[in-house]
């Protein structure tokens, strides 16, 4: 049932992506019929998941389709029954905010094209969640980076964003040799089947290889998730994409990393407490990183951009958490790690892409996504500060949002471990809960710098002044958003049911669940408490200033005429004693620019921070590797001759090794 | 019903009368009489009488925040073991510290875009020192509470807090003083104490938490300073019940716990009169030892006498 539907929504999305590239001739109708097929798939497609994850469905079929390496394989469990169910929500939620918002950031057959293309991004995360062999996994994870680059590009007139295009691009390959390495020695492991229940049938590998295996997972799968040191894409390709892509890739691209991740975790067998912890140390490098970045910069969707480096950190500590448990047999922990990394995961889906979406049409309506040109949108913008500020309280994880709940079960992971695990273990259980709490405070710090950057205070330049809010489809996807992100923080159990069976799944049966059920309902009921009593103590509030009008003022500014913009403190002062303690993190924030030989001309002081990782390590290891390669360019000569020769030597290579084979 | 009858009577009425034990104890070490012990009633009342002005840049959130920081306060006491025994809060649950830790930075998101909201650099000033501020104390209130959790094996803060200063100090001190340092460091820069801020400072330029509530006044002002004082007597509570073996019995429980409050707050007092208040280029650095003071008490549990106890 649950997979007809799903067949359903996938052909949906193929025919209309079909239909809208095909009647780019008339935009209009092309983005109808683009919109309405992502909806649609969207609501058959999340009704389908839904269905599978409460029956906890286990589904594999296999396609009669000659597949070179294998047999086609599609099936849903618990794991891609969740994660599917984020990428119908938000990429539906993604499809109605686009059909506002493209026709007015371009013209002609361009919003076509665009959504055509972001209805096959659609299809292939839902590919990738459902193949059950290696080929079809990479296949569909290949059209999903091409897709991908293809909608980060939508802009190519820029050269920034040609360049963002490209470093996404080449992350994405890059990303690529170690999961054909980690796939490739799978298949052999398990006598040359693709199929990812033959992976699994084949037993764990020795631990020496397995672990081998697990890097190899990590670095691949790490690398699409955005975590450090391999994130460095993210920041770029991120704001350079159309809002909805953006959004759709924060929310969900990147979580096809986390996916894989423990997809892999599956095939290796019981986890060494090693592995966990790796995934927490990275985990919190990455949420540290992430966090301290986010605060650094000024352009709103690079501020997203870290924030998403920051949760793929989030989640994959609360999966090393899950993995501790495991590994140490701590149900409690084990469940808590893992319900942590799939509610957060989650949470973040639906913040991430509501903020993108705000974050996009507030750069529209200005023209300018610095922070530092911004300021009293909340005023000229009030529903997409509304989304905004829904997104950021859950994406910090503030009660009474949703995102409390992933928060919470984080936290409380951590510090179980603490309580349950004896020497080391637990001081490190520990550790990562102090960890937690420094990302926690330096999130909260960021997203109040971004929120009240861009939309408290007086207008810091000409276009914040005049910006305008966007049309009605735009604000009823904004609605749609945030009612998809604060529905679950209402009934916060709910959230743990539909991360039930996929944890179960991960970390075995697992019995821990119906220990966090309880104090789940205690968050519950202080949440609603918190909210009783802010809307008692608001009605006190106007009491006390019945009858009273209250008289307005202008703020305080030393005595001087009111306050003016230029007075006002800059997101950038803002954090700025928050980065002090950490500039070796941070290096390179000034530039001086000009300014050189015995008679300068003026210059430029240019103050913005750097990646020292990037700067220092991964960039100039790149430039060498590509200068050493750079000599294997003699064999590309552009001579026929030789390349028809280069032919004729693999060819009689390959024969020979084939006969030489059939020797043996 | 009687317990939570009297945890919510210590919750809402005690707190204005740490402020002015604080006060008079100030007033104490400078040889002043001091103000009555219970001014800070006298002004609350006084507050909620009064007009409000409101700032023309401000919106909504502004007039959010003094409602947000009372109520978060409030519902974090809820969660605060002030009697002795294993369940003495209203509200206790495994995991109940993770949410204590999210009530106050739901309350501290809101001051801070309130803040902002005014358009005022002093504000924005403020507001930014007071992020930096409480970012960096988030890890040693982790560490020093974090400690307790594990020496007692247990989730919750009641049962933790039951059994962890008795149990500890017969084990051997270091480890409660280690982590009652580090959470005393915390409890100095939560509730904007010297060395890390300066209540009584009448300088715009130097102010942290009180540059943040500037363009307050009235009722707004009055919730606002409430709340502050309610979230003093929240970490004092902690503070008391980290280090001091509670008696079991309700009646017993709660005394000790107050004169332990008020033991605190006089501290607190002591402690501004003696000390100068510090750079604020070093304040990172204060706030930074305190997670090193927290991490040797945690190292010093597991490793040392972690391994003899039957827990």
């Amino acid at each position: 049932m649950a997979l007809s539907f799903l067949g359903t929504a996938t052909a949906l999305l193929l025919v209309t992506s079909l239909g809208a590239f095909a009647a780019r001739g008339s935009p209009r109708a092309a983005l109808i019929l683009g919109t309405a097929g992502a909806l649609v798939a969207g609501g058959v497609g999340g009704a389908a998941s839904l269905m599978a994850l409460l029956e906890r469905a286990d589904i594999t079929v296999r396609a009669p389709w000659a597949m070179p390496l294998g047999s086609f394989q599609v099936g849903v469990d618990a794991l891609s029954a969740f994660f599917l169910l984020l990428v119908f929500l938000t990429g539906g939620i993604g499809a109605l905010f686009a059909a506002g918002y493209l026709p007015g950031i371009t013209t002609g057959p361009r919003p076509a094209v665009a959504v055509s293309l972001y209805n096959l991004l659609v299809l292939s995360l839902v590919g990738v969640l459902v193949a059950r062999d290696a080929v079809s996994f990479l296949f569909a994870w290949e059209i999903l980076s091409f897709t991908a680059y293809f909608l980060v590009t939508f802009d190519y007139g820029d050269p920034a964003v040609r360049r963002a295009g490209l470093v996404y691009l080449a992350a994405s390959h890059v990303g690529l040799v170690p999961l054909f390495l980690l796939f490739g020695h799978l298949a052999k492991a398990a006598g040359g089947s693709f199929d990812f229940t033959a992976f699994v049938a084949a037993g764990p590998p020795p631990a020496a290889t397995a672990t081998l295996l697990f890097l190899l997972a990590l670095a691949g799968f790490g690398l699409k998730a955005g975590l450090w040191p391999l994130h460095l894409w993210l920041p770029e390709a991120h704001p350079a994409a159309p809002g909805h892509v953006s959004a759709l890739m924060s929310a969900v691209l990147i979580k096809m990393g986390i996916y894989g991740l423990l997809r892999a975790l599956t095939f290796l067998g019981p986890p060494p407490a090693g592995w966990a912890w790796a995934l927490v140390t990275l985990g919190a490098v990455s949420g540290f990183w992430g966090a301290l970045h986010g605060l650094a910069h000024a352009d709103v969707k690079r501020i997203l951009a870290y924030s998403t480096v920051e949760n793929a950190g989030l989640v994959v500590l609360g999966i090393g958490l899950g993995l501790l448990g495991q590994s140490h047999g701590e149900e409690v922990l084990a469940a808590a790690g893992y319900a942590g990394a799939l509610v957060h995961t989650f949470n973040h889906a639906l913040a991430k892409s509501l903020l993108f979406h705000s974050a996009s049409l507030l750069s529209h309506a200005t023209g300018t996504r610095d922070t530092d040109a911004l300021g009293g949108l909340l005023r000229r913008l009030p529903v997409t500060a509304a989304g905004f500020l829904t997104g950021a309280l859950t994406i910090v994880g503030l009660p009474p949002s949703p995102g409390f709940v992933g928060e919470w079960l984080l936290v409380t992971a951590a510090l179980a471990g603490g309580a349950r695990l004896a020497g080391p273990a637990g001081a490190g259980a520990l550790a990562a809960a102090a960890a937690l709490a420094l990302i926690a405070g330096l999130a909260l710090a960021g997203s109040v710098r971004a929120f009240g950057g861009v939309f408290l205070g007086l207008p810091r330049s000409r276009q914040a002044l005049a910006s305008h809010e966007e049309g009605p489809v735009v604000r009823a996807s904004l609605v749609a958003g945030m009612v998809s992100c604060l529905a679950f923080g209402v009934w916060p159990p709910g959230l743990l049911a539909l991360v039930d069976p996929a944890v179960a799944s991960l970390a075995g049966a697992a019995p821990g669940l119906a220990h966090l059920r309880q104090p789940l309902l205690a968050v519950t009921g202080l949440s609603a408490t918190l909210l009783a009593l802010s809307g008692a103590l608001a009605l006190l509030r106007g009491a006390l200033g019945a009858g009273r009008r209250p008289r307005t003022g202008a703020t305080w500014a030393c005595g001087y005429h009111p306050v003016t913009a230029r007075m006002q403190y800059t997101a950038s002062s803002f954090s700025d004693p928050l980065l002090q303690p950490f500039a070796l993190a941070l290096h390179g924030r000034g530039r001086l620019e000009g300014m050189s030989g015995y008679f300068p001309e003026s210059g430029h002081y240019r103050v913005g921070p750097g990646d020292p990782v990037g700067e220092r390590v991964i960039l100039p290891g790149i430039r060498r590797f590509t200068q050493t390669l750079a000599r294997l360019r003699v064999i590309q000569h552009g001579r026929i001759q030789l390349y028809l020769g280069y032919i004729l030597v693999t060819l009689v290579v390959l024969l020979v090794w084939q006969l030489t084979e059939g020797v043996r | 019903m009687l317990a939570l009858a009297v945890h919510l009577a210590v919750l809402l009425v005690l707190p204005p009368f740490l402020l002015g034990v604080v006060s008079r104890t100030k007033a104490w070490f400078a040889g002043r009489a001091g103000p009555p012990l219970l001014q800070p009633y006298h002004d609350l009342l006084k507050l909620l009488r009064k007009g409000t002005v409101y700032s023309p840049t401000t919106t909504w959130v502004f007039r959010a925040a003094p409602v947000v920081a009372v109520a978060t306060a409030l519902t974090a006491g809820l969660l605060l073991p002030v009697g002795g025994g294993e369940a003495s809060a209203p509200l206790h649950f495994p995991g109940d510290l993770a949410a204590f830790a999210s009530l106050l930075a739901l309350a501290r998101f809101f001051t801070l875009a309130a803040a902002l909201d005014t358009g005022s650099a002093f504000a924005g000033m403020g507001a930014s020192r007071d992020a930096a501020v409480a970012a960096l104390a988030e890890p040693a209130l982790a560490l020093a509470l974090g400690a307790a959790l594990a020496r007692t094996h247990s989730l919750s803060l009641g049962e933790a807090l039951a059994a962890f200063p008795g149990a500890t100090w017969a084990a051997g001190a270091p480890a409660v003083l280690l982590a009652a340092l580090a959470l005393g460091v915390v409890l100095l820069a939560e509730n904007a104490r010297v060395p890390v801020d300066d209540p009584a400072t009448h300088l715009e330029l130097t102010m942290i938490h009180e540059a943040t509530v500037l363009e307050y006044g009235g009722p707004d002002l009055a919730f606002l300073e409430y709340a502050r004082a309610v979230k003093l007597f929240l970490f004092a509570t902690l503070f008391t019940r980290l280090v001091l073996p509670v008696p079991a019995s309700p009646a017993a429980g709660v005394g000790v716990v107050l004169l332990g409050v008020l033991a605190v707050a006089t501290l607190v007092g002591a402690v501004e009169s003696s000390v100068a208040r510090l750079r604020l280029g070093r304040v990172p650095q204060f706030l930074v030892s305190a997670w090193i003071v927290g991490a040797l008490g945690v190292v010093l549990l597991f490793f040392s006498s972690r391994d003899g106890d039957a827990g």
